[in-house]
């Protein structure tokens, strides 16, 4: 057994560390603080030109071909300076995956290399609705054929990077008498398709680089060559492939909690209280040594995950295992790194507040850690024979 | 013309470095290791050589035990086109370092080396220089600008008076310092096409260098602990302490 990181691995984490540091670092604050898009957007571009939105696509259309744990390693290397512009790499990796894994060769060859080299900043996932959360297949919106080409309608919310995507992946009804989740198919949206209209941005608690748009479909024609995978087989579709996301969302808590402690661990070394520096305190000591564990228990789980991913080995439990683990354990860690602050924590000038607000959602989206528990134990009971 | 690069593996610069409690030396255990940050300037210089067609190969070298492979690696995603490895586990000084080098230099015969003007762990700031005497080629050190001629390379140097400039006739030495350019970052699809450039591992012996050390550390201490300040009341005071206390004015 042999943990360590290959050469390429190592590098990739290396540069996703520099780039962090020395690109985002420095602007994360004032994203934050302006939510001023063109920030996000110039890392974005500077990042596809590295070959960061690539990272599990084949050389062939553009993409880095690095495999599922330098993903994982590189999103905690960029979220440990900016959670935002993590989970927009985060999920435009997964769209440029999902096309690989499912699109035909003329797909591909349409969409993965501006994917890949920054023509297009990003690409969204179109899953969501006001009424259809963890239950996404309740969905209501609906694509129906018509003279030949099919005409989606619907309204998808919270959708990430909307407003500078270039493609979506949409999710809608395409036969209603179908059993639950059975007449779903997934459509790939070009961003200029007219009958497309991308919202204003949600105001939210954190990560308020990224964007959060609801995307509105009406009348929006696509034809035959747009449905990704089999018609009627879209739900499947989200449900196995999108657990390499998972990966990405855990990944991302890892980096952030990573930051605050580390943040945290520099401070109470320096911050001195009944005359001594209150590092030197057991009880702070503890809180340091069970928040460190945890997050080391999270990195290894999302190793492992990463890394069965890699052998081609089912690992749809491991990741939700991983992804339920390391983002509750990463809002623990900001909630103690903060706590370790005192009032300095709360203060704005200090970064643990937006690391507390930007880790929060992380046991919410991509599934919630209630349906991340769901999934996992589904997984085992149905391994059992039951 | 060919291009000859020189890379150190050293203490990230992010580290804070400790020194090890029987003062032989610095603490390298779990510590981060990195390139020079000299080094990565003077890849960066070969690589831009290269793309602008004055330079068509370019061969990276660097000493020391197999990890400084990654340096090599690092070298070859950013541009560098094959590597050499001299393994040894010796601790390496700068005239074994220039030794071997010379020996390089024999037999790739390169138009330009191109070398850090000291790496940031022991700041010795003389392997070019050794370099340039054992070989006789002409060196140009801290360089903050290259431009090549026909035969000839115009180095600008940072002098402690301003700037110099010294035309160079080729075969030459160049020694980089902070300004010269502003290193890339490696893209990840030439970091997966590293692992696919050549990489000759050798060893001194087999250049016939004896690099045994010639110096003996006696002692390494960290610097004396800065005490804390104090806060004065008056100017007059501050006047009275820095003349009678500091002894400074
Ligand atoms: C910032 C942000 C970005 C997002 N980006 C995207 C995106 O790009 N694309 C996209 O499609 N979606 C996106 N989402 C949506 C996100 O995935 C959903 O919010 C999430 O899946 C939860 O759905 P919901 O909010 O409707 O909560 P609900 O489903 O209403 O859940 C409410 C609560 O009930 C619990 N619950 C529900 N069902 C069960 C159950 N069976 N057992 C136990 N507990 C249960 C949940 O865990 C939760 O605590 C984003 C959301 C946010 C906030």
């Amino acid at each position: 057994m042999d943990l360590s990181l290959t050469e390429e691995q190592a590098l990739i984490q290396d540069t996703a560390r520099r780039f962090a540091e020395s690109e985002l670092a420095p602007q994360a604050e004032a994203l934050d603080q302006t939510k001023d898009r063109e920030i996000i957007k110039s890392h974005c571009k500077q990042l596809a030109e590295l070959g960061f939105m690539g990272l599990n696509v084949s050389g062939e259309y553009g993409g880095t071909e690095a495999g599922p744990v330098a993903f994982s390693l590189a999103i905690t290397e960029l979220a440990k300076a900016c959670a935002s512009t993590a989970v927009t790499v985060s999920v435009t990796n997964m769209v440029a995956e999902v096309i690989q894994a499912m699109g035909t060769a003329e797909q591909k060859s349409n969409y993965l290399p501006r994917l890949c080299d920054g023509t297009w900043l990003a690409g969204s996932f179109c899953l969501t609705e006001a009424g259809a959360g963890s239950d996404p297949s309740s969905m209501r919106a609906q694509a129906r054929k018509e003279d030949g080409a099919w005409v989606i309608d619907g309204v998808k919310q919270w959708i990430t990077s909307a407003e500078f995507a270039g493609v979506f992946v949409v999710w809608a009804v395409t036969d209603k008498s179908a059993p639950k989740g059975k007449g779903i198919t997934c459509f790939l949206v070009d961003a200029g398709n007219p009958g497309v209209t991308v919202n204003k941005a949600e105001k939210k608690m954190g990560q308020h680089g990224s964007a959060t748009n609801e995307v509105v479909f009406d009348g929006c024609r696509v034809s035959d060559s747009a449905i990704l995978g089999e018609l009627n087989q879209g739900f499947k579709l989200a449900v196995t492939e999108l657990a390499g996301g998972r990966i990405g969302i855990g990944s991302l808590a890892l980096g952030v909690g990573q930051a605050a402690m580390s943040y945290a661990m520099d401070y109470v070394r320096e911050r001195k209280q009944f005359g001594k520096p209150i590092a030197d305190f057991q009880g702070l000591q503890w809180m340091i040594a069970d928040r460190m564990t945890e997050l080391e228990a999270a990195r290894l789980l999302l190793m492992n995950a990463a890394y069965k991913k890699e052998q081609g080995q089912p690992y749809a439990t491991e990741a939700s295992m991983a992804k339920l683990f390391a983002s509750e354990k990463a809002n623990q860690a900001c909630y103690t790194a903060l706590q370790l602050l005192g009032g300095y924590g709360y203060m704005q000038e200090y970064p643990l507040e937006r690391y507390s607000r930007d880790v929060r959602i992380t046991s919410i989206y991509e599934g919630t850690s209630e349906i991340q528990r769901v999934i996992i134990a589904k997984n085992l009971l149905s391994d059992l024979g039951r | 013309m060919k291009v000859l690069v020189a890379v150190k593996r050293v203490v990230d610069y992010n580290v804070k470095i400790r020194v090890k409690s029987d003062e032989s030396g610095v603490d390298l255990a779990n510590v981060k290791m990195a390139m020079n940050p000299f080094c990565e300037i003077a890849v960066e210089e070969a690589v831009r050589l290269k793309e602008s067609g004055a330079a068509d190969e370019i061969v990276v070298v660097s000493m020391g035990p197999k990890a400084c492979q990654e340096q090599i690696r690092t070298a070859m995603a950013l541009g560098a086109d094959r590597g050499i490895q001299i393994e040894t586990d010796e601790d390496l000084e700068s005239l074994a370092v220039a030794k071997l080098l010379a020996k390089v230099v024999e037999e790739e015969q390169p138009g330009l080396v191109i070398l850090g003007k000291q790496s940031i762990d022991s700041d010795n700031n003389q392997t070019g220089q050794m370099l340039g005497a054992i070989t006789g080629m002409p060196q140009g050190t801290f360089a903050s600008e290259v431009n090549l001629g026909e035969g000839i390379v115009d180095v600008t140097r940072e002098v402690d008076g301003g700037l110099q400039t010294l035309s160079l006739k080729m075969p030459a030495i160049v020694t980089t310092d902070l300004r010269l350019n502003e290193p890339r970052y490696a893209s990840l699809p030439n970091i997966m096409k590293a692992k696919r450039k050549p990489l000759d591992v050798k060893t001194p012996a087999d250049y016939g260098v004896d690099v045994t050390p010639r110096l003996k550390t006696l002692k390494v201490e960290a610097p004396a602990q800065r005490e804390a300040g104090i806060l004065v009341s008056s100017v007059d005071e501050l006047v009275e302490k820095l003349k009678n206390e500091a002894k400074v004015i």
